[in-house]
């Protein structure tokens, strides 16, 4: 049985839906990452866990106890808010044990219990400030004692890490998930950076207008994703989505896609593909990440369906790591990805591997995977 | 920046300077005019009032008319300055301000953290009772306190306390917090909106409850709107003549500008008008001492009473 | 961070089924209530008993059979009975020169000021002061001090005698044609200054950028403010005039104390009307009827403006 268990979960405005019927187990010492863009319902699903909202309809598990009815302060968890909310009136010391004072723990156990979560995230030394003298970092390692000091059974995080600069933001990532490593703790997060949900998680579920587009591991999500919603989302750069036709050739299935500056590209299918059968001679959404499409040199060596073509390169952005090239393929730019020394041009034709082992395709209608 | 002027050639700058802080010296003495010789008038003698120039300094400085004016002066027909009707004043701001501050923290409060269908609703209809004219109110409000006041009678008898029923500054404190509310309740929601809500979703995971998030994160975190509200509330109800005129309008427990009004227009003997000045001066001085204190503060409540929404 | 436009609780506690919870969920809309209730009766209900005493025959005591729209009737006849001028007549054109007046030149004046201390100058934190302190003084000091001041044989007429400008002579406030205009200037003397602080505040929060555009595509200092700023400045022109207006249809102190009514009552405003009607001539019904008349004129000013600002921010 599952340690977090959501079943069936809407939750309703009025006539307006923001929540649409939400299923998700997490097993004990899971993280789980909400991610989608702004108005997708994640934060709404994040407080419903918490108990600062009411749901419409369905149910909230955690440790195979309803906590669905529950004021937020009875149902053991603790969150990390996106502006960290620590109260401005008080000193670190207080903030971190405010919660403690108001279900009446002696002042000298709360003593102890601040004393060990400073030291934990390093921040004795600031117990006597007031938020406002602290920086961004700082504020983030105390909004995360708070929640510490509580030694709940589930943490949740509301987009913690979106006040900080890039660089804070790559450390304090790390700080999150080493504190998961250590503690062992289960944690729901939400955020709308695919990046931070691909480092994060054990599990994420990538939502949509109320709606959990998919709900698994990174990597299922990253290569198998179940719908074109969430193979533009998850990545960057995005995956590159052209229309392409598919066509019978003497050695099976081919997908045809239109190129600037030359006759179509045809690209054999995978044989394992046969569920594009049915779409002989029909258009389709032929997804490719921009990292299965490179230079021959830099492309993977142990790929089974590897294919060569020319295109017409429109514009080169070298970003240090790696080129990035800009191609025109079944009416639409296309990126690769090629190795930061590849010798291209733009203006010229370029040899480009397609990499046809990491090609999905979808249903231009249905959106949804096909192959 | 500031739209200053482009210039063309540093002598039409210096012209367009001239001119501008000519324009603002001018308006400066307008306006501070009349404050100007209020003052001088206070300080002089009958006679040099009379013989003398409205603008001119005092040739002999004198507080006569101000111990006059606190001390001796008539207003009707007792004659005992105006000292115990700026009491009577203070008596009635004082409560009057501080209830009505707290219910608007608490309504603003509610207002934003609290939202239930139909809050704007309740908060539109609070705002809306900021700018009735209070001719409309002043006939039924009138009606009922004289209720309470022979309500105040009977208990009186019955009991041996009245609890300030029908007493007129206790009527004026209630007529105040009633007629205040709108305002108060306006500032502190318009600055609890812009509080985050965050804050309160954090005290109540850490098991605050209603009251304590109000006492211990909304509160201690309002200095600014309260400083506001209570010197827009103090200003307000000091300088109020309405209500004032119409129910302490006469005998010992009418506030200070029903006072003033009746010194200036005691119209028995000569009319000394230094004495009038003085009295003016000291019932402007409370609301001035504010000014000058917190002006800050008194301009963004009027800002925020201004900027509706 | 992922929030849905909403007009539902920003904290919903969660349902509970114990009476103490029960209590705990409604506990804000209960301490609500009392204002809320007070607001209710106290102004609305007021308003209704206001309003129906002006459909009585009240005189000196209310008296609660209806009679009628007589009150409104003989208000109506009033209207138009301008030679004599009835006190009603001469109440609504006052206020239709002083509000005209008032509210023009506090808005011409504060933005001339406010527009002038926006040039850069020193002395700003000296100057503003000196233009908003009226705003603090009660309108019965302003009165008292004007009724000096504009006092033909001590104030400013004297004053000028004794300069040598013998001739002069400014009578308007024991004039009973001119008198309101006493009231106009006394009344710009305390509010103008406010405005100022208001267009001032509005012209502060003009982005910069914009008028460093205006300046390259080649606008001379007049075309910016009469092109770009002063069209900017809306929102604050409408924020103004409903001060300004309520404040106009409301003022009543300042009449009493600058010019005890006038010469014979000609310096009324409906507010004056309705208070000597109502308390000195027993004609309650009339002062009622005047009084509803005074908020309906209030409400549709400020009827739209909050059911605008009021809607924008539930969205």
């Amino acid at each position: 049985m599952a340690f977090l268990h959501i079943s069936g979960l809407r939750k309703r405005y009025g006539a307006l839906e923001i929540l649409k019927g939400i299923d998700i187990e997490l097993d004990k010492g899971g993280f789980l990452v909400l991610v989608g863009p702004s108005g997708c319902g994640k934060s709404t699903l994040l407080n419903t866990i918490a108990g600062l909202e009411t749901i419409t309809e369905g149910d909230i598990k955690v440790d195979e106890r309803s906590i669905a009815e529950l004021h937020p302060s009875k149902r053991d968890i603790a969150m990390v808010f996106q502006s960290y909310a620590l109260y401005p009136n008080m000193t670190v010391a207080g903030n971190i044990a405010f919660g403690m004072e108001m279900r009446g723990v002696p002042a000298d156990e709360r003593k102890l219990a601040i004393d060990k979560v400073a030291k934990v995230l390093q921040i004795g030394h600031l117990l006597d400030r007031k938020p406002s003298q602290l920086s961004g970092g700082q504020r983030q390692r105390v909004a995360m004692g708070r929640a510490l000091v509580r030694d709940p059974k589930l943490f949740l995080f509301d987009e913690p890490l979106s006040n900080l600069d890039a660089k804070l933001r790559v450390d304090m990532r790390t700080e999150i998930k080493r504190l998961h490593q250590t503690t062992g703790k289960t944690i729901v997060y939400v955020t709308h950076d695919q990046i931070e949900a691909m480092t994060l998680a054990t599990k994420i579920a990538v939502m949509k207008e109320g709606i959990v587009q998919q709900f698994g591991t990174p990597a299922e999500i990253y290569n198998n994703p179940a719908n074109m919603f969430v193979a533009d989302f998850m990545g960057s750069p995005a995956m590159n989505l052209l229309s392409g036709r598919i066509t019978r050739e003497p050695n099976g299935l081919a997908v045809a896609l239109e190129r600037a500056g030359g006759e179509a590209i045809r690209l054999p299918v995978a044989a394992a593909m046969s569920s594009l059968a049915p779409y002989e001679n029909r258009e389709v959404v032929f997804g490719i990440r921009p990292e299965a499409l490179t230079d021959p040199e830099g492309a993977d060596r142990h790929a089974q369906f590897l294919c060569e073509n020319d295109c017409l390169i429109d514009v080169v952005e070298p970003a240090g790591s790696d080129t990035f090239a800009v191609t025109k393929l079944g009416g639409r730019e296309v990126v690769a990805r090629l190795r930061a020394d590849a010798r291209i041009r733009a203006g010229e034709m370029a040899r480009l591997a397609f990499n046809l082992d990491k090609a999905v395709f979808f249903d231009p209608q249905t959106q949804a995977r096909i192959a | 920046m500031s739209a200053a002027a482009l210039s063309h050639g540093q002598n039409n700058r210096w012209i367009g300077r001239i001119a501008i802080y000519g324009l603002l010296i001018l308006f400066a003495i307008l306006y501070l005019m009349p404050l100007f010789v209020m003052l001088v008038t206070s300080f002089k003698t009958m006679d040099e009032i009379q013989n003398g120039n409205m603008l001119s300094l005092p040739q002999a400085p004198t507080i006569d008319p101000w111990l006059k004016a606190w001390g001796e002066t008539c207003v009707g027909l007792t004659c005992a300055g105006i000292k115990g009707y700026f009491w009577n004043s203070l008596k009635m701001v004082v409560p009057a301000v501080a209830i009505s501050t707290i219910l608007g923290a608490l309504n603003g409060y509610v207002l934003t953290k609290w939202r239930f269908p139909g809050h704007t609703l309740v908060f539109g209809l609070m705002l809306f009772a900021c700018f009735i004219p209070f001719q409309s109110v002043l006939l039924p409000m009138a009606t009922i306190l004289g209720s309470l006041g022979r309500l105040g009678v009977t208990l009186q008898d019955q009991v041996g306390l009245s609890f300030g029923l029908g007493n007129p500054t206790v009527n004026l404190v209630i007529v105040h917090v009633i007629y205040g509310l709108g305002f108060t309740t306006l500032f502190f929601r318009n600055y609890y909106e812009a509080f985050p809500n965050e804050l309160v979703r954090a005290a109540q995971v850490d098991g605050a409850s209603f009251f304590q998030i109000f006492r211990r994160i909304m509160l201690p975190n309002s200095l600014p709107i309260i400083v506001v509200t209570v010197i827009y509330q103090f200003t307000n109800i000091w300088n109020d003549f309405l209500f004032a005129s119409a129910y302490a309008g006469s005998g010992e427990s009418m506030p200070m500008t029903v006072a003033l009004n009746n010194v200036v227009n005691t119209s028995t003997g000569v009319v000394e008008y230094n004495v009038n000045m003085a009295a003016a001066m000291i019932a402007a001085m409370p609301t001035l001492l504010v000014y000058i204190v917190a002006g800050r503060y008194f301009v963004r409540g009027l800002m925020a009473g201004a900027v509706k929404g | 961070m992922s929030s849905v436009a909403t007009t539902e609780p920003i904290l919903t506690p969660a349902k509970s089924t114990p009476i103490r919870a029960r209590l705990q969920n409604v506990l804000p809309q209960i301490v609500l209530a009392p204002s809320f209730a007070i607001t209710v009766v106290f102004v609305y209900g007021f308003i209704a008993w206001t309003a129906y005493l002006s459909f009585t025959n009240s005189k000196t005591f209310p008296s609660y059979a209806l009679t009628g729209a007589r009150a409104y009737q003989r208000l109506w006849r009033w209207t138009f009975e301008s030679d004599p001028p009835s006190s009603w007549y001469t109440s609504i054109t006052n206020m239709a020169i002083f509000g005209f007046l008032y509210v023009g030149i506090c808005l011409a004046l504060g933005l001339f000021l406010a527009i002038l201390m926006d040039q850069k100058i020193r002395g700003e934190g000296v100057l503003r002061p000196i233009f908003l302190y009226p705003m603090a003084l009660s309108f019965i000091v302003t009165g008292v001090a004007w009724k000096w001041f504009l006092d033909p044989g001590l104030g400013l007429e004297q004053t000028l005698h004794h300069f040598g400008w013998t001739s002069f002579h400014f009578d308007w406030i024991k004039n009973k044609d001119y008198v309101i205009y006493t009231v106009v200037i006394a009344g710009v003397w305390q509010a103008s200054g406010f405005v100022m602080a208001m267009f001032l505040a509005g012209l502060r929060g003009i982005d910069s950028e914009i008028m460093k555009a205006a300046q390259i595509d080649g606008a001379t200092t007049g075309q910016l403010y009469r092109r770009i700023i002063i069209p900017l400045l809306r929102p604050v022109f409408l924020s103004a005039f409903i001060v300004l207006a309520h404040m106009a249809i409301k003022s009543y102190d300042l009449v009493v104390a600058l010019t005890s009514g006038g010469p014979g009552g000609s310096a009324w405003l409906p507010s004056n009307f309705m208070y000597e009607y109502t308390f000195k001539r027993n004609e309650m019904a009339v002062g009622s009827a005047s009084a509803i008349i005074m908020l309906m004129t209030i409400s549709a000013i400020i009827v739209p403006y909050l059911y605008s600002e009021l809607k924008e921010k539930a969205r």
